[in-house]
């Protein structure tokens, strides 16, 4: 009885919570929009059947993830049945990769991608690679970071059997000319994936429009919640199981409905589309004024990425006579949230593959800065940052002896 | 009196405040206010280390005075780590004789600091080897 109510209060207070935070690394995650976590919460109250049954509970869950795949496939032009839930984008690219190669297998065993994927991608490839179920092709990317669609055609050859290239990269922001690489893998009667888990929700996306027959989607990229994603697999794409077991997703991804995750996802992706015009112009015009305001700080930041085929919500530098992790750890202390390479590699210290496949020098490769505005970013926000970055590189490059 | 179940052991109650993974409020008081950074002009020695693997790297300079260490700077391109393992062995070697600094090990550096990171214990090394090339450096000038 006694402190029960009293406790709660302090046991959820979390340490900072004196402290205004910044949040400026919305390509690492993004919080959940709060409509679609009260709907995940009914969903996980008040909806406990398995799809898979067939009397009433069943029924109605089996509803829900029917609705959720209407709302992902209308948000990119596909057909319900195209849409495969999976447990986030990591999942949709080894499922694209690995399904289409033992789909294939005997015939074409060819893959062909960039040196700046996601390691969901490289990692995946190079795996495939190792156990001799791949010959892989790596394209370079130009000092921007974007791929020529003539490389891709290039490294094609009888047995390729997919080409993956990202649509936004994750760390510099780089757009890539997807409709164009997709129109030479159709010519060539290749299947095309693309990772598109730091674009859908933020940019158009049409799959009736783009000639892609696979495609990556992530929840928690665009307000949905974590572990949640979706691989788009046009018709006719062959394409295997990768894992076995019960049969769910028409057997391309067995295994019972993530129900609350999926419904998550789909609302979270009908909110993205609905505010998607007016918020990526929003989050252009502070991207920029970020990007013009480091500039004038900081006249020898190093942009990177393409200056305007980019994603509205990234900018990213790279500082010399400064350290990656010391300017994320530094900016930590004075409110913001903002990362260096890719989140997924924070803890070591080796410079980003990215940055090194756009031909940066390894020690300026180590100064990188990634900020990724979202649907909390203000101009304060920008203005905080500014202040408080100035600073910084200005302190680490005296305790390296670099002249500001 | 127990715990209200509804918060027990997945509360969302904050984790332990340093896990191994954290730094110490000591480590990131020298990021923010690094003590003798620089070059001494003049030095007696000078040291250099780096970290092949990540390609951090530190710079020692110290001026000896009747066989104590009477003053260093340092220049770190590196980590947090890196930065607060120099930073706080400036601090550690001065007015050491030169036998007793060149006696100072990395765990003098995680005692002053608290502790590093588990992953980040070879950036004190770091520290360490720059300070033992400019106690040598200075050994060998000394005697020329």
């Amino acid at each position: 009885m006694r402190c029960v109510s009293n406790a709660r209060p302090e046991r959820f207070a979390p340490r900072l919570s004196t402290m205004r935070r910044v949040y400026l690394d919305h390509a690492a995650t993004t919080p959940v929009d709060p409509e679609v976590a009260d709907l995940m919460a009914q969903v996980l109250r008040d909806v406990p059947g398995n799809p898979s049954s067939i009397y009433a509970e069943g029924r109605r869950a089996r509803a829900l993830v029917d609705r959720a795949r209407d709302e992902v496939a209308q948000a990119i032009g596909a057909e319900p049945a195209e849409i495969v839930f999976t447990s986030g984008g990591t999942e949709a690219d080894n499922l694209a990769l690995r399904g289409v190669l033992k789909a294939r297998e005997g015939e074409a065993d060819g893959v062909v991608t960039t040196a700046i994927e996601h390691h969901a991608v490289l990692d995946t490839a190079h795996d495939l690679e190792a156990h001799g179920q791949a010959r892989v092709s790596v394209i370079g990317v130009d000092r921007d970071g974007r791929v020529s669609p003539g490389a891709v055609r290039a490294a094609l050859d009888e047995r390729t059997a997919v080409v993956s290239v990202m649509h936004g990269n994750n760390e510099i922001g780089t757009l890539q000319p997807i409709a164009e690489i997709g129109a030479i893998c159709r010519e060539r009667n290749v299947a095309f994936h693309s990772d598109a888990v730091q674009t859908v929700g933020a940019l158009e996306i049409d799959v009736r429009a783009i000639p892609v027959d696979l495609l990556s989607v992530n929840a928690h990229k665009f307000y949905g919640p974590k572990g949640v994603g979706a691989l788009y697999v046009r018709r006719g794409t062959r394409i295997a199981t990768v894992q076995t077991g019960g049969g769910q997703e028409r057997g391309r991804r067995t295994g019972t409905e993530n129900v609350a995750g999926v419904v998550g996802l789909g609302a979270a992706l009908r909110i993205a589309t609905a505010k998607r015009a007016a918020e990526s112009a929003r989050l252009a015009r502070l991207r920029d004024t970020l990007i013009a305001g480091i500039r004038s700080r900081i006249p020898d930041a190093t942009l990177t990425g393409h200056p305007t085929e980019r994603l509205p919500n990234n900018a990213s530098f790279c500082f010399s006579g400064t350290q990656g992790e010391a300017l994320v750890v530094s900016l930590d202390l004075e409110g913001i949230s903002a990362s260096s390479g890719s989140a997924c590699t924070s803890g070591n210290t080796d410079p980003s593959h990215v940055l090194l496949a756009l031909g940066l020098e390894r020690d300026l490769a180590q100064g990188s800065l990634r900020l990724t505005l979202g649907r909390s970013t203000t101009d304060d926000d920008i203005a905080a940052l500014l202040a408080a970055l100035t600073g910084i590189v200005a302190r680490l490059r005296a305790a390296a002896g670099v002249a500001a | 009196m127990t715990d209200d179940v509804r918060l027990g052991p997945a509360s969302l109650a904050p984790a332990e405040p340093h896990s191994k993974d954290h730094y110490s409020d000591r480590a990131l008081d020298h990021l923010t206010r690094p003590r003798n950074a620089g070059t001494l002009s003049g030095p007696s020695g000078t040291g250099s280390d780096a970290n092949p693997s990540c390609g951090d790297r530190t710079t020692i300079t110290l001026r000896v005075a009747d066989g104590r260490v009477a003053e260093l700077r340092f220049r770190t391109f590196g980590c947090t780590a890196a930065i607060a393992s120099a930073s706080v062995l400036t601090e550690l070697a001065a007015g050491l004789s030169v036998d007793d600094a060149a006696r100072l090990e990395p765990a003098d550096i995680l005692n002053a600091l608290g502790g590093l990171p588990v992953r980040k214990e070879a950036c004190a090394l770091m520290a360490i080897g720059a300070l033992r090339g400019a106690l040598v450096d200075a050994r060998v000038r000394a005697t020329a």
